[in-house]
């Protein structure tokens, strides 16, 4: 299984990539009628032999599905689908066909529709090892050019790579993989082993290289889980267990992988929002402190009414901005601190600026520049403000006749 | 009234060619074909759930466990493609595996007390159609052709309907057409077949019924109407062909009408590129 994992995972980073999961799909229900073909034609249950019938017919259905996509208008997602029912059905037309013939050794063939992994011998694990030795040995030496073509195909040929032999290359080392894997944990399973580990593996970086690896490491894991449970109790089966494994690091992965998890992206949306609104409260009390010259504390109800939006989440932001050292509370009344007012200050000066910018340079009309520059203000950088007023050279008033403070 | 066992086979086989057939021109022309794919797959745990909780194989609660895991496994695609921003593709593909692998759990695990074949689950036996009558007429007939019925009455009533979220869905939108109400009709419409279909055929062949001869007439036609006609005639002449070659090769029957079915793709495949190259010929 582990060895199943490396291959697969591998291979199926690729497919990912190039937006194929679902050819594996195809690939894993095509090498049916290979394995019986060639068991009917050779009569042997020689593991080599039915790989390689296995091998012809995967690579047949994709150059069906291909033959489908580019002369006919069927899309490519009716092809797959074409291509691999019909090759299925082909494999189960032999394989009961061969049920009552009564020929030898078939009895294992069934074998390859769920996958057997307990059943496997030890030349099987040979093999295994071999093809998981071939698929990984041809990724490292070509991992420059299968690079290229996963991520800008269309720049690969322009630089005149022979993009059609990568191709091929790539194809044929999926096809080994699954042609390899199917007795272990049968057809649909197959699809799961190239599909699941890579989708995984995406939530957590954006390099390619690091995406094998992490692909493999939950290839491996999931292996090795649904390997243990299927042997702590042996009525369950293996490669179900290892696929309902993998999928679970997928949900993982989903939930808290940093950056691209759904914990993560709501936990930076959140200390936005947060940024967002204390940012909105100092410059409330900044409009305050205008608006009343020398008056310096203000009571709740004065601030709730100058934003009535953040009336929810006030007192909890006062407390922060409070920690911050940014306001002073005394007897349920607030005052900012020199901290607070320059901070509050910066915010209205670049809501201002950009009103200015917005009506100077855009032609915008100044009753339309506020709600732009309240989305702006939380956004613009130090250095993109000192650009901003340096273009518009300083101004003193923004287009509402309201002084620019610096 | 006597009738042959190959009179109800190939009845039962053009029954469910048909249905699907109709539902499967929607999917092919939706580019949803593979979603007919992860459903079929997809219900298996349904299936075997409801059969350890009503300890029967009788139609009612297989069907709500089914339909139930296949609108499950549409929901759970969208979660994970818009939701997780998962590309689609792999996020269908996660999908029904993992579904698929809990179904084939949970039947090996109760394989005692369910009386589930996996392999009659997986190509399903159409031979057997026959064995359990009601009123001299099998019960899969009865209950296929009550299906077909229920489908077509909704493609006759809701033509409209599915014409133009199908085709136009913005266009739909804003006519107040609710797109997502005919995208789960027809979702639960392919769950709820797939279950009664999958007795006869098995999960993986359903979905041949589903896209191929939607396929095959896509190729032939462009107006709907004709497509559906076509859809449905060719799913009948497969299953009349299929049968007779599984009797000549004594192999499976579903697997041979899916071959058969396989070819006539092929020829008009061939027969939509010749007329094609004729068109360009002259112009």
């Amino acid at each position: 299984m582990v060895l199943l994992g490396i291959a697969s995972s591998t291979i199926g980073t690729f497919a990912f990539l190039r937006k194929r999961s679902l050819t594996g799909d195809a690939v894993a229900h095509s090498v049916l009628p290979g394995v019986c073909l060639a068991f009917l034609i050779f009569q042997t249950r020689n593991l080599w032999v039915l790989l390689g019938g296995a091998f012809v017919t995967g690579w047949l259905s994709i150059l069906f599905v291909d033959l489908i996509t580019s002369k006919s208008r069927i899309k490519p997602d009716a092809a797959i689908g074409i291509a691999l029912s019909f090759f299925f059905a082909i494999g189960i037309v032999l394989l009961t066909y061969i049920q009552q013939t009564g020929l030898p050794g078939q009895s294992g063939l069934n074998n390859f529709l769920l996958g057997k992994a307990a059943a496997m011998a030890p030349e099987d694990i040979r093999t295994m090892s071999l093809v998981s030795i071939v698929i990984v040995g041809t990724v490292a030496v070509f991992f420059q050019p299968f690079r290229l073509l996963s991520f800008d195909p269309d720049f690969a040929k322009a630089t005149g790579m022979p993009v059609r032999f990568y191709e091929t290359l790539l194809t044929t080392l999926t096809v080994l993989a699954v042609a390899a894997g199917i007795q272990a944990v049968g057809v649909v399973l197959m699809a799961a082993m190239l599909i699941t580990p890579p989708a995984a593996a995406r939530f957590w970086t954006n390099k390619l290289g690091v995406m094998i690896l992490l692909s493999v490491l939950f290839g491996v894991a999931g292996g090795i889980l649904g390997a243990y449970v299927s042997f702590a109790n042996n009525k369950m089966p293996t490669g179900p267990w290892v696929v309902t494994m993998t999928s679970l690091l997928v949900v993982a992965s989903i939930l808290f992988a940093p950056g691209k998890g759904v914990f993560s992206r709501w936990w930076k949306k959140r200390q936005y929002r947060n940024k967002v609104q204390r940012e909105n409260l100092l410059k409330a009390l900044y409009h305050l402190e205008e608006a009343t010259p020398g008056k310096q504390w203000f009571g709740l109800p004065e601030i709730m009414e100058k934003r009535p939006d953040l009336s929810d989440a006030l007192a909890g932001q006062l407390r922060q901005l409070q920690r911050n050292g940014m306001i002073e509370q005394s007897q349920n009344k607030y005052a900012v601190t020199p901290e607070g007012m320059t901070e509050g200050k910066r915010i209205v000066r670049i809501h201002r600026l950009w009103e200015m910018y917005l009506t100077e340079k855009m032609n915008i009309a100044s009753d339309h520049v506020h709600e732009d520059a309240e989305a702006i203000e939380h956004i613009i950088t130090p250095e993109l403000e000192e650009r901003l007023a340096a273009l518009l050279d300083y101004p003193e008033k923004d287009p509402h006749n309201k002084e620019i403070p610096w | 009234m006597v009738m042959s066992d190959a009179f109800w086979i190939i009845l039962t086989g053009s029954l469910v060619a048909a249905t699907s057939g109709l539902l499967g021109c929607f999917l092919v022309l939706r580019k949803m074909a593979l979603v007919g794919d992860a459903i079929s797959h997809a219900v298996l745990p349904g299936i075997a759930i409801a059969f350890l909780i009503s300890g029967s194989r009788s139609s009612v609660p297989m069907l709500l466990g089914a339909a139930a895991f296949g609108l499950f496994c549409t929901v759970l695609i969208e979660v994970f493609s818009k939701r997780a921003r998962v590309q689609e593709d792999a996020a269908i593909g996660i999908s029904f595996t993992w579904l698929f692998a809990i179904g084939v759990i949970l039947i090996t695990f109760f394989a005692d007390k369910v009386d589930l074949d996996q392999e009659c689950v997986l190509y399903g036996e159409i031979a057997f159609v026959g064995f359990e009558t009601w009123l001299g007429i099998p019960v899969a007939v009865w209950t296929l052709g009550v299906l077909l019925i229920f489908i077509l009455a909704m493609i006759g009533l809701g033509y409209k309907g599915l014409f133009i979220t199908t085709f136009d869905p913005e266009y739909a939108t804003t006519l107040g057409i609710s797109v997502a109400g005919w995208h789960y009709l027809l979702m639960s419409s392919v769950s709820v077949t797939t279950v009664f279909t999958f007795e006869s055929v098995g999960a993986i062949l359903v979905v041949a019924f589903l896209i191929i001869p939607a396929a095959t007439a896509y190729l032939l036609t462009h107006k709907l109407k004709t497509m559906l006609l076509l859809a449905t005639l060719i799913g009948i002449t497969s299953s009349i062909l299929g049968y007779y070659l599984a009797l000549w090769l004594n192999a499976s029957i579903s697997g041979s009408m899916v071959v058969v079915l396989g070819v006539l793709f092929i020829v008009a495949l061939a027969v939509s590129r010749g007329k094609r190259m004729q068109i360009s010929a002259f112009s």
